[in-house]
């Protein structure tokens, strides 16, 4: 079946996720999707599965247009959807899971589909225990079954999102090897990723998207300089920040294992100095939140040691980290940094614990100075949640004590303009000048690059040695992220 | 196109609580007429059911001391984010506790003594209710609402096993309860009324404690922040276990003491039914007063005003049964609960 | 005990959990789909006497099963609404209904107190009746008891044998993952926690017209309670709820009997079994205890045991569905 997806226009709030997209996929072909974060793919491919609605553009199939609202318009027309996240049901069992739609009949035949499933896994390789539990299969088995199930009900048109991200090269192979088959019987495959790597293996086809706009469309091969630029579409800026390291020791992890939903990462050695500042770059779930979240004790590691300043901290709890001034400043700022309902005074007295009771006056002296130094739009007396994304970030890192030793950091300027972006930079790089370290993700590559001493790169469930961040090229960069170490 | 715009939800003028509260009075005078009476004349009888009297005063009180001990604690487990059902039950248990006391200490050591040891025992009894449940809660991940009537029952059962059994009257047991104290372990009460002196300033200081703590400290701060959000609590270091654990505690120990009350000062002895289901009353209150502890004491005055006010209703008014005092209470706060939802709905979707 | 007695026992047993049966199967579809339907105690109480009256006033007891269920499902609708649509916190609403319509009962019911009114005639079962032993124990009642049967059947087929069935188990799992299966998880929320309601409607007229014939002040005062238990120590699964409710019943049938062996223990104390009960199995369970202690095992024997003890909730169950 042939898609044609023309002129979408999708909006989240004021945020134009797709601006214009046109693309059109072939049937017999497997069509790559390439771009970094925030680029639209997933949301491109939302709208096409009916999870999401659009906005404004048509989308045809062999060339008649159809409606898709919802999940169950899609199905109806052919077109089924791998989200990222596996959509099923770990309770049940792998056979429920294949039988749990609205197709087939009142009653349940087991027998039926468990000759189904089998068939249909035998004809691509996979090996899949109809009785068994979705909670015990691994990522990858979890995903051949829900490309089962979608061809059971006569997909012609499968969208995978980010499939290989945790899951083993044997299942990869297997995969790639089912794909293939499907497109030359004729079906349309939309493969979503940000891996070079895979792109280059599998499609035949590949647009490129970047900030929610199409940049680009080629037949492969194609030299892959040539995608890298089109993804990231720039020059990176130079770094700019000043030399702040020290030779002390922050941080040290030796032969970490960090464990997230989908995969163990791996980190033989790493320190960390003082008054240095780590970028993580890597498309986000990548594991970076969980390696910022085991360096301040808010996980544990899974195995291997971590040391703070020479002093061995592996399985101690969060406090302790923060009585040695390490502190975490999460992505989401409204559901893990701060806490909705209570107001920007009632934050800074949680950070000042100081006796039994609230020393209200002094409380309030604090917050008028840290509004006052971090200029925040608002009073000692507002709720959090009313002030703006930017505001929200000044109170964060208005929160932060003083001195600390390490600062670890998800997003620190997501959301906000350039202004505001270089004033917390500002702060940042003060902090680092006392000798406080600093680790931060960012999907920002320019950010990385401007304001790291050294770069760690995070690609399907890996992660890269350290590298200085002055000798690194945008190239370079591009294609680690894109999974090439 | 145009880029949409972002509205921002505003608190708006609370209409729908309003409208939801007009809803609920009209329901309440449309029940009252379908069974053949005069709102009007049974809103008199509630209020001269409740006020008429000295007597009358005095037993609100005694309901109000109990009530608002009960209703205070629990404005520590709601902003902690729990849903303390398991209050009836620790309750109970501060009943039976100091129960405990008096067989024990009542006849060896002087009055006052004897009474003040039951209040602790009654305050320790609720403790460890309520303890327990937390402990189901935070170490064996067993929701606290489920935990908490299991507990409920576990704790009448005793209650009624011990009324029956080790602690019968002499002769016959029956559901009044055990053998009536002596009145040296009684507490002293205001003229001839049934109303204590001693309730009346406990539940205040537990009145002035919850509003000073919750208002002016760190551990209700911290409580709020834990029972807002958890997760960005533990972040910013303020571990949830423990600030859990203290306000099952606290809940506990002062729905202990409304038990240890409602046996020193209202039955005099233990009953199979003692809480009187003040506690699951209590939980109307706090939602009525928005989790709020300056709020709880007029919606609690008129609560135990409409529970005491509305046992005469059958004798005045043949058609009308004393359950309308819980009727009106449940109307109001499930008024309550849609208008808030629908406000929030509403603002949610942006007009 | 000789046989006689134990027959007697038992199927005095299986009389007294019929209501009950019908209870937990309502909560159990309505937590399966999502939703806890925290109001039981209330509206079980409050359909006993809507149905005693609506029956009393037509002199048919069918009306009176049918008035109690409409009645239960409308209750129901009050916390599908707040729960679903306003997203609302359903053990707030719940809780409140529970209160209210027990307060409800008494207020609107006081007029019937302790009046005869009609009820399920008896009516043994041809031939089933017969066979020995099993004949007593099962089908020498009246029609309501053969219903609740064949509504524990009904149930479980539609749980485990029917598209529908396994679609209900999924919105409660994973409500996104169903939606993407074209799932319309707020109708079928909607449904299930009605369907539900109505169960528990008709298990309060069961007492009403049946098992407890009559109305008095708080007639089923309780059972609504223990029913949430019930439902929870039964795993989410009809038939091990339905088995609770009749182990329930055995345990209030020995007591009476056993009460001349010990005197003095009044059968109240023996309510609190299902409550202990529930909470031994969820620590047992929702602690992950069990987990670790079969982390050795092979992953057969494994699914096994945790699949026979299985109690974790519904993961959705409590959450409002919102699509992102």
């Amino acid at each position: 079946m042939n898609v044609e997806l023309s002129h979408i226009h999708k909006w989240f709030g004021s945020v134009h996720a797709n601006d214009d997209v046109s693309l059109t996929v072939r049937a017999g072909t497997i069509h790559g999707l390439l771009g970094e974060n925030g680029a639209g793919k997933s949301t491109l491919v939302k709208i096409l599965s009916g999870y999401i609605t659009h906005d404004a553009g048509t989308i045809r199939l062999d060339g008649k247009p159809v409606t898709i609202r919802t999940p169950t318009d899609a199905l109806r027309w052919g077109v089924g959807m791998l989200h990222q996240d596996p959509m099923d049901f770990p309770p049940l069992s792998v056979l429920e899971n294949f039988m749990a739609r609205l197709d087939g009949g009142f009653w349940l035949n087991r027998r039926a589909a468990a000759r189904e499933l089998q068939t249909l896994a035998a004809r691509f390789g996979f090996s899949l225990n109809p009785e068994a539990h979705v909670s015990e299969l691994t990522v990858g088995e979890r995903q051949q079954l829900e490309m089962l199930r979608l061809l059971s009900m006569g997909a012609q048109v499968l969208i995978l999102d980010e499939p290989t991200t945790g899951i083993s090269a044997t299942q990869k192979a297997q995969l790639f090897a089912a794909l293939r088959q499907l497109a030359d019987q004729g079906k349309a495959v939309i493969f979503v990723s940000h891996k070079l790597e895979d792109i280059e293996a599998l499609c035949d086809e590949v647009t490129v998207l970047r900030r929610g706009r199409v940049v680009g469309h080629v037949a492969l091969p194609c030299p892959p300089e040539k995608l890298v630029e089109m993804m990231f579409g720039k020059v990176l800026s130079a770094p700019i920040k000043p030399h702040t390291v020290r030779d002390q020791v922050a941080l040290e992890l030796k032969d970490a294992v960090i464990r997230t939903d989908r995969f163990d990462l791996h980190l033989e050695h790493l320190t960390v100095c003082s008054g240095e500042v780590i970028g993580l770059a890597g498309l986000e779930g990548s594991g970076q939140q969980a390696f910022l979240a085991t360096c301040a004790g808010v996980q544990r590691l899974a195995r291997g040691k971590l040391w703070l300043a020479g002093q061995e901290m592996t399985h101690k709890p969060h406090r302790a980290f923060l009585d040695r001034g390490v502190c975490y400043v999460p992505a989401d700022r409204l559901s893990e940094g701060l806490i909705a309902g209570l107001t920007i005074h009632e934050h800074v007295a949680l950070r000042s614990p100081n006796g039994f009771f609230i020393n209200r006056a002094h409380v309030q002296r604090l917050a008028e100075r840290a509004i006052q130094t971090y200029s925040i739009r608002g009073a000692p007396g507002t709720l959090v949640e009313r002030l703006s994304g930017g505001n929200q970030q000044r109170t964060q890192l208005a929160l932060l004590p003083d001195p600390l030793s390490v600062i670890l950091m998800e997003h620190p300027t997501r959301g906000l303009d350039i202004e505001s972006t270089l004033w917390v930079w500002q702060q940042l790089i003060a902090r680092c000048q006392q000798g406080t370290a600093i680790l931060f993700a960012s999907s920002d590559l320019d950010e990385i690059i401007s304001y790291s001493d050294r770069v760690l790169v995070f690609s399907g469930g890996r992660v890269s040695k350290p590298l200085e961040a002055r000798t690194l090229t945008a190239d370079q960069l591009g294609y680690m992220i894109g999974g090439k170490f | 196109m145009a880029a949409r715009t972002v509205r921002v939800p505003i608190s708006q003028p609370g209409v729908y609580q309003v409208g939801a509260l007009v809803a609920a009075v009209v329901f309440l005078a449309g029940l009252v007429l379908a069974v053949g009476e005069s709102p009007l004349q049974v809103f008199a009888a509630l209020l001269r059911g409740a006020f008429g009297t000295a007597d009358q005063i005095g037993r609100v009180v005694n309901t109000l001391t109990v009530l608002l001990l009960c209703a205070c604690g629990l404005v520590f487990t709601f902003n902690a984010g729990l849903y303390n059902l398991g209050i009836e039950g620790q309750l109970t248990l501060g009943a039976i506790a100091t129960t405990l006391a008096l067989r024990l200490f009542g006849e060896v050591l002087p009055g006052p003594v004897a009474i003040a040891l039951g209040l602790v025992f009654g305050i320790i009894g609720g403790v460890l209710w309520g303890v327990l449940a937390g402990a189901l809660k935070v170490y064996g991940r067993v929701s606290e609402i489920f935990a908490g009537l299991g507990l409920n029952f576990v704790a009448q059962g005793l209650a009624i096993y011990l009324v029956f059994g080790p602690w019968k009257r002499p002769g016959v047991a029956s559901t009044s309860g055990t053998e009536p104290f002596g009145e040296h372990l009684w507490l002293g009460t205001f003229g001839r009324t049934e109303a204590t002196p001693v309730s009346v300033l406990l539940a205040l200081a537990a009145v002035a404690m919850t509003i000073v703590l919750m208002s002016r400290t760190y551990f209700g701060l911290r409580l709020r922040a834990v029972g807002q959000n958890p997760r960005a609590a533990d972040i910013l270091g303020v571990p949830a276990t423990r600030q859990l654990l203290l306000a099952f505690a606290l809940c506990g120990a002062l729905a202990g003491l409304g038990g240890a009350l409602q046996v020193v000062g209202n039955f005099h002895r233990l009953t199979p039914t003692i809480s009187g289901g003040l506690g699951f009353l209590g939980l109307l209150v706090v939602m009525l007063a928005n989790f709020n502890a300056a709020w709880v004491v007029p919606v609690a005055v008129f609560f135990s005003a409409l529970s005491v006010g509305s046992l005469q209703l059958p004798l005045v008014l043949r058609q009308v049964d004393s359950s309308l005092a819980g009727v009106i209470q449940g109307v109001l706060v499930l008024a309550a609960l849609i208008g808030r939802g629908l406000r929030q709905e509403r603002a949610a979707h942006g007009d | 005990m000789a046989t006689e007695q134990w027959v007697i026992v038992l199927a005095t047993a299986v009389a007294s959990a019929t209501p009950l049966v019908f209870a937990v199967l309502g909560e159990t579809l309505s937590e399966r789909a999502g939703v806890i339907n925290l109001s039981a105690e209330g509206t079980i109480m409050f359909c006993a006497m809507a149905g005693f009256a609506a029956a009393l006033a037509t002199n048919s007891v069918l009306v009176g099963f049918g008035a109690a269920a409409v009645i239960g499902a409308l209750i129901a609708l009050i916390v599908a609404f707040s729960a679903i649509t306003l997203k609302q916190s359903q053990t707030a609403v719940g809780f409140v209904l529970a209160l209210l319509f027990s307060d409800l009962s008494s207020f609107l019911g006081a007029p019937l107190v302790r009046i005869p009114g009609p009820t399920v005639p008896a009516f043994a079962i041809p031939v089933l009746s017969e066979i020995p032993i099993l004949g007593r124990l099962f089908f020498s009642s009246d029609p309501l008891v053969y219903l609740s049967y064949v509504a524990i059947a009904v149930t479980w087929v539609f749980f485990y044998r029917t598209r529908a069935g396994l679609m209900l188990r999924a919105i409660g799992e994973q409500p996104n993952a169903a939606f993407v299966r074209g799932a319309d998880v707020v109708r079928l929320r909607y449904l299930y926690t009605l369907l539900g309601g109505a169960l528990m409607g008709i298990a309060g007229a069961a007492f009403s017209l049946n098992f407890k014939a009559g109305w008095t002040f708080r007639h089923t005062g309780g059972y609504g309670w223990i029913a949430l238990a019930i439902v929870i120590f039964g795993g989410w699964n009809p038939l091990r709820a339905a088995l609770g409710a009749y182990l329930f019943g055995i345990l209030q049938s020995l007591a009476s009997v056993a009460q001349d062996q010990f005197q003095g223990v009044p059968t109240q104390v023996l309510n609190v079994a299902p409550f202990v009960l529930m909470i031994v199995l969820l620590v047992v369970t929702s602690s992950g205890w069990l987990e670790r202690l079969l982390a050795g095992a092979p992953a057969p024997v494994r699914r096994r045991v945790l699949q026979a003890l299985h109690a974790a909730p519904p993961a959705a169950l409590g959450k409002p569905f919102r699509q992102d």
